[in-house]
């Protein structure tokens, strides 16, 4: 015991400091390496007379780590008086190199002047071999990220259309939004010409998200394409829809949607609209310098979930400059400043206050009202509007 | 447009004075003028800011496309100017800025009174007879070196750097903020600064210029720093008995004096 305790004295600071398990290196201000110890020499096959007061600690980085060294560590030892953990690598004699891992801080004098940098190298081959596997694999991760995103945009426009037809003496604007770049949303509408003058339109919601959701928006869309020329009226358009969804349930995740499906025939005073809706939140009406409302189709009921379900028609008449707004609940379910949630009364009341004349007016002002809920609105969003054009001289 | 809140511009100093407005450089933000800010803010109306993407800057504002050119960040500085209404500018471009300030002078050179060049280099690669110090596989090897170093960088400190008014409490991490940089940005940056070639740019310079290099310096030579005098007509070059890129922190009261000096003559 006693022996052990002795030759431990016998460890000399000088020893320690020549021999220690990591390399030493004091500089001046300037880098002008001043003291270096036999742990970095051999590390670096110089001789120590090479390197004392001829070199300094950035003659010994390769060019990459140079630049780095005054753009980065050089400032930052001066600002702060330290820096840790910094990798780096050394440049030995034979022109081979040694990945590093580096700290210094500045020795000042009791004036407060700086003196000299005092730094420690540590051997970190093995680490940084390891650094290189990790940054690999997060390269990839973003890489692989890319290409989800890519994916769930590609297959997203497919779900809606890429832009709306012209109605005669109408005027109409969509907009959507998707809640998360990496999956698809379970948004979608559409506007196209039936026979004559009559365009049908929709806006729904499927459950759920991704390529789930994805395959129940693409069937839901040809589903109504389709039945919308073949029936006589939006509800008995839904009711198809119903049919189809509940005959396509297999798998554990139930398939439905909420949609307002519809009709629209211009004519010379306006626009007569047909309506059905399931499940959905109600539409809403902005009347030209008037008040906004909201159609009631309470009693429309979710579609593919029951067999029988019910539809619930309205009609309305449009006027120049009234506007039809469609949405999904991403707007009404949107949680404001104050975190609580806003509802359909709430988007009337503020409609009310609106001063509009147009579909694209009206969802500019919408997509704005969006915006300054911020991160507010966590769903989906989709917005279809519809409005009658205003003649010449009646626009505000 | 708010550009004031965008770059994070501070304004101290004498009001009345001229006004020098200060770029820093790659690597950094605004602090690393804070050696030389009390001398010059003794004569001079000083506007600091960081560029987008460093510092404390709206990082929201950085974009791929505006800042893969110097041109986005020179069009910042006259948005800037404009914004603040500043006349007479000495405008003080370090490292990379300093091609930053030519390019804003030779866009609205009334704007501006005058240049200075800090430790500038037109062109970091060599290109036949022209030596600017680097070739291209070194810069690919600053863009690992600073991948390796940002594995340090967390998400967590992002709000911090972003600088976030809701969050008070944060203003003393500060200090940790400084001169870290989301590491995608610093990517592009740094490919900005080192790969952009502005020694065309040079000829057009038309506001009276002075060119302050260090006796050594391992990004921008003694050279390069005469490579840019000689090409700017009528430029002054001053060299600084300083050692590194930076002689705002290495020898800050002699390059103060000298911004001073020329921002200050007639």
């Amino acid at each position: 015991m006693e022996t052990t305790f002795s030759a431990l004295l016998e460890d000399s600071a000088e020893d320690l400091y020549e021999n220690a398990p990591c390399g030493y290196l004091s500089t001046l201000m300037d880098g002008t390496i001043a003291k270096i110890n036999a742990t970095l020499l051999g590390w670096l096959g110089h001789e120590r007379a090479e390197l004392l007061g001829r070199r300094r600690f950035a003659d010994l980085l390769p060019v990459g780590d140079r630049i780095y060294h005054e753009t980065h560590f050089a400032p930052m030892l001066r600002m702060h008086g330290e820096i840790g953990g910094i990798a780096l690598e050394l440049v030995r004699a034979d022109g081979t190199r040694m990945a590093v891992l580096v700290s210094s801080t500045v020795k000042t004098s009791a004036n407060g002047t700086a003196q000299l940098i005092r730094t420690t190298i540590f051997d970190a081959g093995d680490r940084r071999a390891y650094e290189h596997e990790l940054l690999r694999a997060r390269q990839e991760a973003e890489q692989e990220r890319d290409r989800v995103q890519l994916l769930a945009s590609t297959l997203q426009r497919t779900l809606l259309p890429p832009s709306l037809p012209d109605v005669p003496g109408m005027d109409v604007a969509a907009y959507y939004h998707p809640a998360s770049a990496d999956e698809v949303g379970g948004d979608f509408y559409d506007l196209f010409p039936l026979t004559g003058d009559t365009w049908a339109f929709f806006l729904g919601d499927v459950s759920g998200k991704g390529a789930e959701a994805a395959v129940v928006t693409s069937l839901t869309r040809y589903t109504l394409r389709a039945a919308a020329v073949q029936e006589p009226g939006p509800a008995s358009v839904l009711k198809r829809l119903n049919t189809a969804l509940l005959k396509d349930q297999h798998g554990a995740t139930p398939r439905f949607c909420t949609a307002i499906h519809g009709l629209l025939e211009p004519a010379e005073d306006g626009a007569k609209v047909t309506l059905a809706s399931g499940g959905h939140p109600p539409a809403l009406v902005i009347r030209h310098r008037g008040a906004a409302e909201l159609l009631d189709t309470r009693g429309g009921q979710l579609i593919g979930a029951l067999p029988d379900a019910r539809f619930v028609e309205v009609e309305l008449h449009l006027r120049p400059g009234d506007t039809l707004l469609l949405y999904s609940d991403g707007l009404t379910e949107a949680r404001t400043h104050g975190r609580v949630r806003y509802d359909e009364e709430d988007l009337r009341d503020w409609a009310d206050t609106l001063d509009v004349g147009s579909a694209t007016e009206t969802v500019a002002a919408v997509s704005l009202l969006l915006d300054s809920f911020g991160d507010g609105v966590d769903d989906d969003t989709a917005l279809l509007a519809l409005s009658v054009r205003l003649l010449g001289d009646e626009r505000p | 447009m708010d550009a004031r809140r965008r770059n994070n511009v501070t304004v101290i100093g004498c009001e009345d004075a001229p006004t020098v407005l200060l770029a820093h450089g790659f690597g950094c933000d605004q602090n690393l003028w804070r050696l030389v800010v009390p001398d010059l803010s003794k004569r001079f109306r000083i506007v600091l800011f960081d560029h987008v993407g460093s510092g404390r800057s709206d990082v929201a504002a950085w974009s791929p496309q505006r800042y893969t050119t110097l041109d986005g960040y020179a069009e910042d500085v006259l948005e800037i100017c404009a914004e603040l209404d500043l006349r007479d500018v000495v405008l003080v471009g370090h490292s990379v800025s300093a091609m930053i300030a030519v390019l804003a002078a030779n866009r609205e050179p009334e704007r501006f009174a005058k240049l200075v060049l800090l430790t500038p280099s037109p062109c970091y690669l060599d290109d036949g007879d022209y030596r600017g110090g680097f070739t291209r596989a070194d810069i690919d090897e600053l863009l690992d070196s600073l991948e390796s170093n940002y594995l340090g960088w967390s998400a967590a400190m992002a709000p911090v750097i972003a600088g976030n008014p809701d969050r008070p409490e944060v203003a003393g991490e500060l200090e940790a903020a400084f001169c870290r940089t989301d590491p995608a940005i610093a990517r592009v940056f740094a490919r900005t600064t080192f790969l952009s070639d502005n020694r065309a740019d040079l000829a057009d310079v038309t506001v009276r210029t002075a060119v302050l290099q260090c006796s050594s310096d391992a990004i921008a030579p003694r050279e390069v720093g005469q490579f840019v005098h000689d090409r700017i007509e009528g430029s002054v070059l001053v060299t600084l008995d300083a050692i590194g890129h930076c002689p705002q922190l290495s020898a800050p009261e002699q390059t103060a004096a000298a911004i001073a000096e020329f921002a200050g003559a007639r």
